[in-house]
């Protein structure tokens, strides 16, 4: 009882100081929401408005038939037509346009001999998802000129996208934020929250109360955890009421796997907080860890496509897994069953982090 | 040649925003200084002190007023005077990562010293300052005292016209204070150099020729040191104190008289004090009873100390303390802290060589030193902030480092710079340590009025933005909110002004009375006459412990202040071990 009251003595201490400074509450709150809403808009690999430049050199009805078709997807946006193979280079050099699209002089009339007639497309491979994608488009809006011709091949492939319908990158992305944006303020909070205490001094203070480690670890890491929490709240109440975005799974099951997450990345911050003397080091200590962290998670690019010491890495990322948690419970709707592997490694982290920053609370010497 | 060096008019100068934190720095103040001469600014924390040095060094312009360096109107050109000016700041910025040598070329050539004079400039400072032996050694790595003379020499590697230092002496030992004031008495006389000091010493102030004593951002008094001495004749008087009763003890019942004595502070197992003029006779007889009592030549110290009073009025600085008893367990005759040859080292650099001592319960124990004597180590050791390298150490019973949580309830501690949630507020604050001693409730909330009470402590109150004394103030409640036995008190009075400081001294006077055990650290040399024994400690071995007297004899007859004392001691154990080694 007596044990207990002393945390709550320190937990409210924590969320005052935490919570009182102006500048601070706004820095809790205010990024993630900003980050969250960047995001959504600005974080998109799918294609809308893409400019494109034609050069017709059939002037048949074919060519015009197929021009037409991708100026009325939306996809695309013809920005110029050119009467010369010349002009081809600039339009894709400048940057002005990401494809352009040529038909030879003879191509109306292969296509009347019934010989293939080839399409050219230029693209601007220097962005290679964005390049791949457009390129998929034409190719499938000339198999659908294709088929309503009745010269298609007599085989075609027919794709339908699970969970994600029409591809949106958007889905993909947002749901890894609920875990990834608030990681990024749970560990600098966590990570300054015992180097601040060090660097004021305050920290001796507190070590020479009756407080036990245990305590002041429990009293440390609780005010990080609930601050992100509730950045992750925020950040999923902006994905699925905002962007509108379906969430397929149960939301305590999500929690659940949240609260594991955040418990893991504020081990790690304490850890660096009780490592680092002074506030400046606990903060370039969290930078270098930002990145790899994040690089290694998943968030951006598939774990399967790295080299296999680093898909060895991610193990001890909780990042990597707390991502795969919430994007497969939010655009899967996986049950318990389908992600209990992803608390395994969250829980070990947390298991060996928190027990070492107690440890280092004493044993750290300045 | 006594020209005029700097004539300052009306110079009023504020920081904040008015009518919402506008806090005056200096409130109207007008002063002249003579050429040729050293010349010190005194004042407590607060009176505008180095406002005004760097009003003088033309790095601040004032809200109103005029100001003449060196006939130079300073706000018109800032750069003509500080090309002619040294100015030497309370943290001189030394490259700690560079050598001695470098940081004098650097200094050197930030200000286009020509290189044939700077062979001989150089080679001065270095004699001057004692320092040629350490030209390769980095300047972190010096101690406290050589950083404040490396400054010095850096600041004085061109010749200038006048000389400013801000407070040069603060936290600098005994030994190398003295060097300090060498060196600048040295300046004066063979150069004729103006120096402006700004100082918390008084017995520094008193070398000086002219003496401005500042509160408050206004002139309280300006003169030579034995003009404004002569303020307090008649007035001062030493009352020997009679075997068994500590000098402390009569040093509180003098301060708690207000009626009649302005001042009192113990001095050589006696009590010096000054007494109101006009104070009541028969009241000061029953006061003293027998204890005899002898006049004695008025000091700077005492008229400063009467100034204060004065300005202080009747609203007291410091609140007086009636410590809530305390619960004494019953192993009364033992020892209550016992240390065996205690060893600490930092890799291959010892911080503390064997050290052996007791405190008993209700004794004062005062670890005193120079910085990196090897004081704050024992402290943080004894507090079981860090662990011993070998050796036995035992406090309330226990090891505090190992002890189960609940043996750190019965010790307060008051750490250096008074660490306190700069941005919660008093009782935020005390609510939160009453509640990591395991109090609360109705038993917190006494306790919180109690101790606010006492130390009159506003509670609503930011405590990041607190002056200084009440930091402190707010940093002996929470070390007492939960009745500790034994107090741990680092440096408490540093940074204090002298009225502060009194009330402190007061206050633990009051507790060991009640049978709390005191240990406290301090560089402050006279502050060891507040306590039962003492601890010297140099370059981490312990020199020597005992009552405050048994030390002045080990220092031999010389020595009547405990700075004399000190510094007596500290140089005969160098000498022998530098002999020492020598035989060897």
């Amino acid at each position: 009882m007596a044990y207990l009251a002393q945390i709550i003595a320190l937990i409210r201490k924590e969320l005052r100081a935490i919570l009182k400074d102006p500048s601070s509450r706004a820095l809790l709150f205010a990024p993630a929401l900003m980050q969250a809403l960047l995001f959504g808009y600005g974080a998109t690999y799918d294609l809308t408005h893409a400019p494109y430049a034609v050069l017709d050199q059939s002037r048949s009805e074919a060519s015009t038939e197929i021009t037409a078709r991708l100026d009325g997807t939306g996809v695309f946006t013809r920005i110029a037509t050119l009467d010369n193979t010349s002009q081809i280079a600039p339009q894709i050099d400048s940057g002005v346009a990401l494809l352009v699209l040529q038909f030879q002089p003879d191509f109306a009339d292969r296509l009347a001999g019934g010989a293939t007639a080839p399409v050219q497309v230029i693209l601007d491979g220097r962005n290679s998802s964005t390049a791949g994608l457009a390129s998929a488009y034409v190719s499938s809006i000339v198999a659908g000129y294709n088929a309503d011709q009745g010269t298609a091949t007599p085989l075609t492939i027919v794709s339908r996208a699970w969970f994600n319908p029409n591809f949106e990158s958007r889905w993909n992305l947002m749901p890894a934020l609920i875990a990834s944006l608030s990681m990024l303020q749970t560990l600098m909070l966590a990570a300054l929250s015992v180097a601040r205490e060090r660097e004021q001094g305050t920290f001796d203070q507190l070590l020479v109360t009756p407080l036990t480690p245990t305590q002041i670890l429990i009293g440390k890491a609780l005010p990080s955890i609930i601050v992100g929490l509730l950045q992750s709240t925020i950040i999923f109440l902006i994905i699925r009421y905002w962007f509108q975005i379906p969430m397929s799974g149960q939301v305590w099951l999500m929690y659940l796997g949240l609260v594991t997450f955040t418990t893991a990345a504020v081990g790690l911050g304490l850890s660096i907080s009780a490592v680092a003397l002074t506030m400046q080091q606990a903060m370039l200590y969290t930078f270098i860890l930002i990145m790899p962290l994040m690089l290694l998670s998943g968030l951006l690019t598939p774990v399967r496509n790295m080299p296999k010491v680093l898909q060895w890495a991610t193990h001890a990322n909780p990042l990597r897994f707390g991502i795969d948690l919430v994007r497969r419970v939010y655009i899967e709707g996986a049950r318990f069953s389908d992600i209990a592997f992803d608390f395994v490694p969250m829980l070990v982290i947390a298991a060996l982090t928190l027990p070492l920053a107690a440890w280092l609370f004493r044993h750290r010497l300045g | 040649m006594t020209g005029i060096t700097i004539t300052a008019k009306d110079l009023r100068k504020t920081f904040g925003t008015p009518g919402k934190d506008e806090a005056v720095a200096l409130d109207g103040l007008s002063l002249t200084i003579r050429e040729g001469e050293l010349t010190a600014l005194v004042g407590p924390d607060g009176a505008g002190k180095t406002t005004l040095m760097r009003l003088f060094a033309g790095l601040l312009k004032p809200q109103a007023g005029s100001l003449s360096v060196l006939g130079i109107d300073v706000l018109a050109h800032p750069q003509a005077v500080q090309d002619r000016i040294s100015y030497m700041p309370q943290r001189f910025g030394l490259y700690e990562d560079l050598s001695v040598q470098e940081n004098l070329d650097l200094y050197a050539d930030l200000h286009g010293v020509p290189m044939e004079q700077r062979r001989e400039r150089f080679a001065r400072m270095l004699q001057m300052t004692d320092l040629a032996r350490f030209t390769d050694r980095p300047a972190g790595k010096l101690s406290g005292g050589m950083k404040q003379k490396l400054g010095l020499a850096c600041t004085l590697v061109r010749s200038p016209d006048l000389l400013l230092l801000d407070e040069p002496s603060v936290g600098v030992d005994p030994l190398s204070r003295r060097d300090l004031w060498a060196i600048v008495q040295q300046l004066v006389e063979d150069e004729g150099l103006s120096v402006i000091v700004s100082t918390a010493y008084l017995d520094e102030a008193e070398r000086c020729a002219k003496v401005f004593v500042m509160d408050r951002g206004r002139l309280l008094a300006e003169g030579a040191p034995e003009a404004l001495a002569s303020r307090a004749r008649g007035l001062t008087l030493t009352a020997a104190s009679p075997p068994g009763l500590p000098a402390r003890v009569l040093q509180a019942r003098l301060m708690d008289a207000r009626d009649l004595v302005i001042d009192a502070v113990p001095e050589a197992g006696n009590v010096r004090f000054i007494r109101q003029p006009g104070g009541d006779e028969a009241a000061m007889q029953a006061l003293l009873g027998d204890i005899p009592v002898t006049p004695r030549e008025a000091e700077l110290e005492d008229a400063f100390m009467m100034m204060l009073h004065q300005q202080e009025g009747e609203a007291q600085a410091g609140a007086v303390i009636e410590p809530a008893p305390v619960a004494l367990s019953a192993q009364d005759d033992k020892p209550v802290i016992v240390v065996r040859d205690l060893v600490r080292k930092f890799g291959d650099f010892t911080a503390v060589a064997s050290t052996s001592f007791d405190v008993a319960r209700g004794e004062i124990f005062g670890l005193l030193g120079p910085n990196g004597a090897g004081k704050t180590t024992t402290f943080r050791m004894l507090c079981g902030l860090l662990p011993a390298t070998s050796g036995h150490l035992e406090v309330a019973g226990r090891d505090l480092r190992t002890a189960r949580a609940a043996a750190r309830g019965r010790i307060g501690y008051v750490a250096q710079k008074f660490a306190l949630y700069g941005n919660l507020t008093v009782r935020e604050n005390l609510e939160f340590f009453g509640g990591a001693y395991g109090l609360g409730g109705k038993a917190l909330r006494t306790r919180i009025a109690e101790t606010a009470a006492q130390f009159d402590l506003d509670l609503s109150a930011p405590s990041g933005s607190l002056p200084t004394g009440y930091k402190q103030r707010l940093a002996m409640a929470t070390g007492l909110l939960h009745q500790p036995e034994i107090l741990f008190l680092d440096e408490p009075t540093s940074g204090i002004d002298p009225l502060a400081r009194r009330a402190f001294w007061r206050t633990i006077t009051g507790l060991a009375g009640t049978g709390v055990t005191i240990v406290i650290t301090t560089h402050f040399m006279e502050e060891a006459e507040y306590c039962d024994r003492i601890a010297i400690q140099d370059q981490g071995e312990m020199l020597v412990i005992g009552t405050p007297q048994a030390v002045r004899d080990e220092a031999g007859g010389g020595a009547r202040t405990m700075n004399d004392a000190f510094i007596a001691i500290v140089e005969q154990h160098r000498a022998r071990r530098d002999s020492g080694q020598v035989a060897a």
